[in-house]
């Protein structure tokens, strides 16, 4: 066997790839269906939270920013674990995939918040000035006047970010979360060959290049002209 | 409450973990000042080629740019880490680790560079270039300083990210902070080194989240 063979055998072993390819399969929609989950729930907490900031109440305001650091601060696998881990000893013990779902869900909704937050601060004050005296409530400003073009100028970090903290999902793994790389990984012990890996490898990239792509493209779409 | 604070709190058990959380966060430092020199010069090398706009350079550019930035960090590591050996390649987990961090950072700093070195408008390397520089000048003493203090805060943002990233170290068994918070856990069945763990990245961290969203806050504002 010469070495270009020994290297198809050993990374692109067809036997291998295909008794391990089902899994691989369940594995990618576990994943996609984590990371959508992460997506609503993180972005709609965010935003709940830059729009409770805009009302102005002190103590509470300060409470959502110590959260937002302590979520930005913190490596997203050291929640992960401490909540897999650490929960159990209070009685609640959530699975892996809840873990990985609330921990990603925290920093994903602290990003959010911060990114929404500033695009808030970002519209000008006689915006709010000539809605409020055109006779508009606050909540009626803020929902169809600010928010509006607030958002507008949050789509291109959000949605970078957004993207970055879903490649999180490849953290549940540690946390026993039978998605692509934990399937594939168990599979590279069972079979003594690292084939399933590859297999996982393209699995992340159908996934995630259409999406770096779709950010790449938001990106230049939403571009304020400086 | 009492039960509460045992359990994550526990001062016992943080103190018995301490010497070993301590070369946790020594060898995380280390990490951190390999990898993030390593991924800056690897952004500086992939921005200053993306100057060249010949589909010979631009198209393989971005195809490893967006390959690196599509695949999970977590997965390029655990991918690196089982399958060099088969390769009869082994390196160890050092090795791996700052294999896979250079590869995936560096792709991030070139992405931010890259936009930071096309808000130079034109005239300033043609003004440079007229007055009898040369193009490699033009590019290290007039755009590259100014690109990066245009995008200054991404820099920053993507350093926190690095930081904040070794900690994936701990799956390919690096001991680092996360790696021997975990380990003083299963010895001592009590998540509090864990929490330990999580304080010691926050007052390590939180600085630079403030004064990044200061920086985010008056970037958008300057808009």
């Amino acid at each position: 066997m010469d070495s270009w063979d020994r290297f198809v055998f050993t990374f692109f072993n067809a036997q291998v790839m295909a008794t391990y390819l089902p899994r691989i399969v369940e594995g990618f929609f576990l994943t996609v269906q984590l990371a959508l989950l992460i997506v609503i729930s993180g972005l709609a907490l965010g935003l709940l939270l830059a729009v409770v900031r805009s009302f102005g109440i002190r103590p509470l305001n300060w409470l959502i920013i110590f959260l937002v650091d302590l979520f930005r601060a913190l490596p997203p696998l050291v929640i992960i674990v401490l909540i897999y881990f650490g929960l159990p000893s209070l009685g609640a013990a959530p699975s892996g995939f809840v873990s990985t779902w609330i921990s990603l869900t925290l920093v994903l909704a602290a990003f959010a918040e911060e990114i929404v937050w500033g695009g808030i601060l970002a519209v000008p004050k006689g915006q709010w000035e000539a809605a409020r005296s055109t006779g508009l409530g606050f909540a009626t400003t803020l929902t169809h006047v600010v928010l509006p073009q607030a958002l507008r100028l949050s789509i291109p970090p959000l949605t970078n970010r957004t993207i970055a903290i879903t490649k999180g999902t490849a953290l549940g793994s540690v946390v026993a979360v039978a998605e692509i790389l934990s399937v594939a990984s168990g599979a590279v012990g069972f079979s003594s060959n690292p084939s399933p890996l590859t297999l996982g490898a393209i699995a992340y990239l159908i996934l995630f290049v259409p999406v770096v792509a779709f950010g790449r493209w938001v990106e230049t779409r939403f571009a304020w002209k400086r | 409450m009492d039960e509460f604070i045992a359990t994550f709190f526990n001062v016992e058990v943080i103190r018995a973990a301490s010497p070993i959380l301590l070369q946790g966060l020594w060898m995380t430092l280390l990490l951190v000042l390999v990898a993030v020199p390593l991924g800056i010069a690897g952004g500086v090398l992939l921005a200053v080629l993306s100057v060249f706009r010949h589909p010979a350079v631009r198209w393989p550019l971005i195809a490893w740019v967006d390959f690196f930035r599509a695949f999970p960090p977590l997965v390029l590591l655990v991918f690196i880490y089982a399958g060099l050996p088969f390769a009869g390649i082994e390196i160890g987990a050092f090795g791996c680790v700052a294999i896979g961090f250079f590869l995936n950072t560096s792709s991030y700093y070139g992405e931010i560079l890259r936009a930071g070195i096309e808000s130079i408008p034109r005239g300033q390397v043609e003004a440079a270039r007229s007055t009898g520089l040369s193009a490699a000048q033009t590019m290290t003493w007039v755009v590259l300083p100014q690109a990066v203090r245009n995008v200054l805060p991404d820099l920053v943002s993507n350093t926190l990210e690095v930081v904040k990233l070794t900690s994936i170290a701990s799956v390919v068994a690096l001991p680092e902070l996360l790696f021997q918070a975990r380990q003083a856990q299963s010895v001592t069945y009590n998540p509090s080194p864990i929490v330990a763990a999580a304080i010691i990245y926050f007052l390590l961290l939180w600085p630079f989240v403030r004064l990044l969203s200061r920086l985010e806050h008056k970037a958008v504002a300057r808009r």
